[in-house]
């Protein structure tokens, strides 16, 4: 973009340390220079985190949430991608069927936390009922619409050398679909993480959300506030690597050439 | 008997209601209303007044708070992509923040704005901000080399480049990423409002259900919330629509 | 400007000049030679059409010549003056999605006119919206337009700001063959009315004949100026005049070409 020269590959590592190094030092003097007593500096929180190891909750609190997350995002890919494939296969029923989708959807998961509560009680299930709901509807639309993109004459190719319908969804359509329906899967699973940490900060009593708003509560224990949120902050990230991993098999690939 | 085309989701939807209905009938004494006590519910909050003026507080939070994101994280965003090595420095940090729950802020926003709309505003900012920053950035890496030679070749001040290349070629994307966050605000403001506020949507579900069980009002305050979300979507969409700002890369 | 002899004119009388321009690329630590030792002086108003194969390096020379890369070896000078950078004087026409998608008819070929008082502005973009024959397109936007329509706005968006030079990169590469005809005599029609040094690249050896003064024929990568072929036959010409033809085969030897399939 800008005429400087191409970055070397060090810089891949070395300016993404540095903002983060300014960061902290910023963040370190504003707390000095503020005198505040209630919020911590980087210092602090590091030693929050090894407090939280060493008690054995974080490993607790994370395996919950992961937990949580797991349970109810696959439940809602299980769900989700046959009736996304059938949307998209089926444009009438995609017609019938959006305007409620899209009325639903924009309703935020935690909005259904005193319906969940009704049905499920506090606790688990609920949070995992949040869960499901929020991965739903991100993977309802990115198999509809993967499936709604593939060319026609795709399809058509595939009619021509005699495919039964069957087939043809398995050999051509779901391959040329995936890459949008990964991407679709992806975005429902950062869905997910937001909406666990967001959920059991309500209705559970552990896993890392919990764990924000309980180390607020009980103590205004800030630093474990922070250490929490930035755990939540990378393990999202972590999920979000690990998937977009998956997208870089070969198998796949090819659909991405267009794409970022 | 072919139906016409806009009938078949009304009927569908119709369908959903009736079996709601039926399902709420078979099991009396169950907490969870149907449609028709939920429409009655709706009925009595608009008459108290309390309908308007919680839609209100709810959108006046989303508003505030999704603008602040906007006039901070676009100019910023742009920026950093422009240079490589500002994208570098911080998309990392932001890929780290961004999955972060704005929910997860509470405790800040309160620490630093105790309860109230500010807090609640701030909430929606932190939940905005990131991926308005990151589309930002990635949108200056879609513009195609040509419109940056052109608008060079031209020898356009540096102002004029950014307002006349720059902006116009980022738009389109930056729509896109702008209605994407929009929804995402409403999720939070109503989330948000669930936990730390006295008024909006997210607060009449809290308040319906504490305060008496009242699960009509809860769900007729759902209602509001898809509807009003659909209609920021639809919203947005119209602005894409709009031909200057419309294009797309493969022509 | 230099005043070294009384009465010399700069540039020598040359427009566009490159001399032992040579670039190479550095990527990945490879370093990619793309052009060597091209040397060429083109005259004031003359059309210049170069031709190689595929990836020799065409649009390299072109954008040496624009200021949008640095020569590694040699310079390129305009009227004598060293090219520095891109400007005005020296407009680029690209193959695909030159113009701007956002701005209408009127929009994009004003785009270089905003000093203008406003209505010397509108009466340039009216003069050339009706020099490219886009009378009644003035307010609709790209989008509505088709590829060749698309191309002749961004050659009146190139001529409105009264360059020196028009450097086109296989402006007509995406257009399907009539058209493509069509665009040829269409930009000869442009030429011949606003006379301009035109440097026009492009892999159809028809179009080359057709079209220039003179044809640069460039060698594979490292490209090197293989030869000059001097078309000497006035316009209108007539696609299948001995002259014309034998030209064309000539170049076609020079490709490496046989021209019996």
């Amino acid at each position: 973009m800008s005429d400087l020269k191409s970055p070397r590959a060090w810089e891949r590592i070395f300016w993404p340390v540095a903002a983060a190094l300014l960061l902290l030092c910023v963040w370190h003097y504003a707390v000095v220079l503020t005198a505040t007593k209630v919020f911590p500096s980087p210092l602090n929180v590091e030693k929050a985190i090894a407090e939280l190891i060493h008690k054995h909750l974080l490993w607790a609190d994370i395996e919950d949430s992961l937990r949580r997350v797991a349970v109810g995002y696959i439940a809602a890919a299980l769900v989700g991608i046959p009736i996304g494939l059938s949307l998209g296969w089926f444009p009438e029923a995609h017609q019938v069927v959006n305007p409620v989708l899209q009325l639903m959807r924009p309703i935020s998961p935690i909005a259904w936390i005193p319906v969940a509560i009704v049905f499920f009680g506090v606790g688990d299930p609920a949070a995992i009922f949040l869960v499901f709901l929020a991965s739903f509807f991100p993977i309802v639309v990115a198999c509809a619409a993967g499936v709604a993109s593939v060319p026609v004459l795709y399809r058509r190719a595939g009619r021509n050398l005699g495919l039964s319908n069957f087939a043809l969804l398995r050999k051509i359509v779901f391959p040329a679909a995936l890459p949008q329906i990964l991407i679709g899967l992806r975005i429902a699973l950062g869905v997910a993480w937001l909406v666990v940490v967001a959920g059991e900060m309500i209705a559970v009593d552990s896993g890392l959300g919990y764990l924000v708003i309980d180390s607020r509560n009980s103590g205004k224990r800030y630093d474990l506030v922070l250490a929490a949120m930035l755990m939540i902050g990378v393990i999202g990230l972590i999920l979000d690597l690990a998937f977009r991993q998956l997208e870089k098999l070969k198998s796949v690939r090819w659909g991405f050439r267009h794409a970022a | 008997m072919r139906l016409p085309v806009w009938l078949r989701p009304i009927l569908f939807i119709l369908v959903l209601l009736a079996a709601w209905e039926l399902a709420v009938r078979m099991h009396p004494g169950a907490l969870i209303p149907g449609p028709i006590a939920v429409a009655a519910g709706m009925l009595e909050l608009l008459q108290h007044g309390l309908l308007l003026k919680y839609v209100v507080a709810s959108l006046f939070r989303v508003t505030w708070g999704f603008v602040l994101a906007c006039v901070t994280a676009i100019p910023l965003g742009l920026a950093l992509g422009w240079y490589r090595r500002g994208e570098m420095a911080f998309n990392p940090l932001s890929q780290i923040f961004r999955p972060i729950s704005p929910l997860a802020w509470i405790p800040i926003a309160i620490l630093w704005f105790g309860v109230g709309d500010l807090s609640s505003i701030f909430l929606i900012f932190v939940g905005s901000f990131f991926p308005l920053l990151l589309t930002a950035m990635s949108a200056v890496h879609n513009i195609p080399d040509v419109y940056l030679n052109a608008g060079r070749n031209f020898g356009l001040s540096s102002s004029a480049f950014v307002a006349r290349v720059l902006y116009p070629a980022v738009m389109p994307q930056l729509l896109v990423g702008m209605r994407i966050t929009l929804g995402i605000s409403w999720l939070v403001v109503v989330a948000a409002e669930m936990i730390a506020v006295n008024s909006g949507l997210g607060f009449l579900i809290v308040d319906a259900r504490n305060a008496g069980n009242r699960y009509d009002l809860v769900v007729a305050g759902m209602v509001v919330i898809g509807v009003i979300g659909l209609l920021l979507d639809v919203a947005m969409r119209s602005l894409e629509q709009i031909k200057s700002f419309q294009w797309r890369s493969s022509e | 400007m230099p005043e070294d002899q009384a009465g010399s004119t700069p540039g020598n009388g040359y427009k566009l000049r490159a001399e032992q321009l040579g670039v190479i690329f550095a990527r990945d630590g490879n370093h990619i030679a793309a052009l060597e030792g091209i040397s060429l002086d083109i005259k004031d108003g003359e059309f210049i059409c170069v031709v190689g194969p595929s990836g020799c390096g065409k649009s390299t020379l072109l954008n040496a010549m624009g200021g949008f890369l640095s020569p590694t070896t040699g310079s390129v000078t305009i009227d004598g003056q060293p090219v520095t950078g891109p400007d005005r004087r020296r407009i680029l026409v690209f193959q695909e999605r030159g113009v701007f998608p956002w701005l209408t008819v009127e929009g994009n070929i004003g785009f270089g006119l905003s000093e203008l008082p406003r209505a010397e502005r509108e009466q340039r973009i009216a003069h050339y919206v009706q020099l490219v024959r886009l009378q009644g397109f003035e307010r609709a936007y790209p989008s509505d337009l088709s590829g060749g329509m698309r191309q002749r706005l961004q050659v009146a968006r190139a001529l409105a700001v009264n360059p020196d030079v028009l450097l086109l990169d296989e402006p007509f590469g995406a257009l399907d063959s009539i058209t493509r005809v069509i665009m040829r005599s269409e930009l000869l029609r442009i030429w011949q009315t606003e006379r301009r040094t035109i440097v026009f690249v492009t892999h159809d050896i028809d179009e080359a004949v057709q079209l220039a003064d003179r044809v640069v024929v460039l060698s594979s990568r490292p490209a090197r100026i293989q030869e000059i072929l001097t078309i000497d036959i006035p316009h209108p010409r007539h696609i299948s005049s001995p002259r014309y033809l034998e030209l064309r085969d000539e170049l076609l030897k020079q490709i490496g070409l046989a021209f019996e399939i």
